[in-house]
């Protein structure tokens, strides 16, 4: 089987079917053991106990923009090779790419809080995650004024590569500009600067909580094609109400003209 | 081996609590819209709509090779 035969909705429903419970139990496990490794992390020399949020707080930021991602691959998918489930993959990806943003925005304000002394600071990293999050939800709102779910593809794939830009504003912004968030210091040129004991349970983490997106995302795709699949019936039953009111008009129509033939 | 939170607990437990409330949400309104769309699905074909090919828009049986 090659890539192309899974854009046969039907066949992506079936392979989608086995896989999912599969990808759940990979990620409750991976979750799990995450967890535990981040409650017994030792204290970091400088953020005390705080550093147990970057083990949420990294995942998520890192799949904020993994899913926008992941959504621009779609929207290409979408404007060139019009692959039939492109569209449906960046529409299920949007809310859950919203949910990551969200909470990589909240805990990072709650981590801020107590190290740096507030919760918000308008610095290039947090206003362009925060631009992020807005995008998202742009995003969300187009595809629920379009009703022609096609018609909104076209549309929403446009702006998802117009706000691919902002990825590498948010991945370089604290090398560009004087920020009060950290540089990079997992993902960087030389190697992480990381202990290996906050390393390894935030590199699990993220491998847990992209696993997590994956498993959200085949499950949301799922229900988008059924959705699809809704509609076109629901267009069916509404064009055979149309028909069979024509049907009766005219021949009502017929009779009336019979009976002042007959008159 | 115990876990300490020291002064800033409330900030560590709130952080861990909101991201398992926000993935709760997530789980929840995707179990939530399948089934709310394989109902709308049934419905409509105990009504008599059927697809074009005349096969169930359920049916997920198609071969994998």
């Amino acid at each position: 089987m090659t890539l192309i035969d899974l854009a046969n909705p039907t066949r992506f429903l079936a392979l989608s079917a086995r896989v999912l419970p599969w990808l759940a139990a990979a990620t409750v496990i991976l979750l799990t053991i995450g967890l535990y490794q981040s409650a017994y992390a030792p204290d970091d020399y400088q953020q005390g106990a705080t550093v147990k949020i970057m083990f949420i707080h990294v995942p998520n930021a890192w799949l904020s923009m993994f899913v926008w991602g992941v959504m621009s691959i779609a929207s290409l998918g979408t404007l060139v090779w019009r692959h039939p489930l492109a569209d449906v993959a960046a529409k299920a990806a949007a809310p859950i790419g919203a949910a990551f943003t969200f909470l990589a925005l909240l805990t990072g304000s709650l981590w801020g809080r107590p190290m740096w002394g507030t919760y918000w600071e308008w610095d290039a990293r947090l206003t362009s995650v925060l631009i992020l999050f807005l995008m998202y939800l742009g995003l969300m709102a187009l595809w629920r004024a379009v009703d022609d779910p096609s018609r909104a593809a076209r549309a929403a794939a446009v702006l998802t590569l117009v706000g691919a830009i902002n990825l590498p504003i948010i991945k370089f912004s604290v090398d560009w500009w004087n920020t009060l968030h950290q540089p990079a210091s997992v993902m960087r040129m030389g190697g992480s600067t990381l202990d290996k004991s906050f390393l390894i349970p935030l590199l699990v983490m993220a491998v847990a909580f992209t696993l997590l997106f994956v498993t959200l995302h085949v499950a949301a795709m799922r229900n988008e094609i059924l959705r699809r699949r809704v509609r076109s019936l629901q267009m069916m039953q509404a064009s055979r109400i149309a028909f069979s009111s024509e049907v009766g008009a005219g021949s009502r129509e017929e009779n009336a003209s019979k009976e002042v033939g007959a008159a | 081996m115990t876990m300490s939170l020291g002064p800033y607990a409330s900030f560590i437990m709130t952080s861990y609590a909101a991201a398992a409330i926000v993935v709760a949400i997530l789980i929840g309104w995707i179990v939530l819209d399948y089934r709310s769309q394989t109902r709308r699905l049934r419905d409509l074909e105990r009504s008599g709509i059927t697809r074009r090919s005349g096969r169930s828009a359920m049916d997920t049986s198609r071969t994998i090779t």
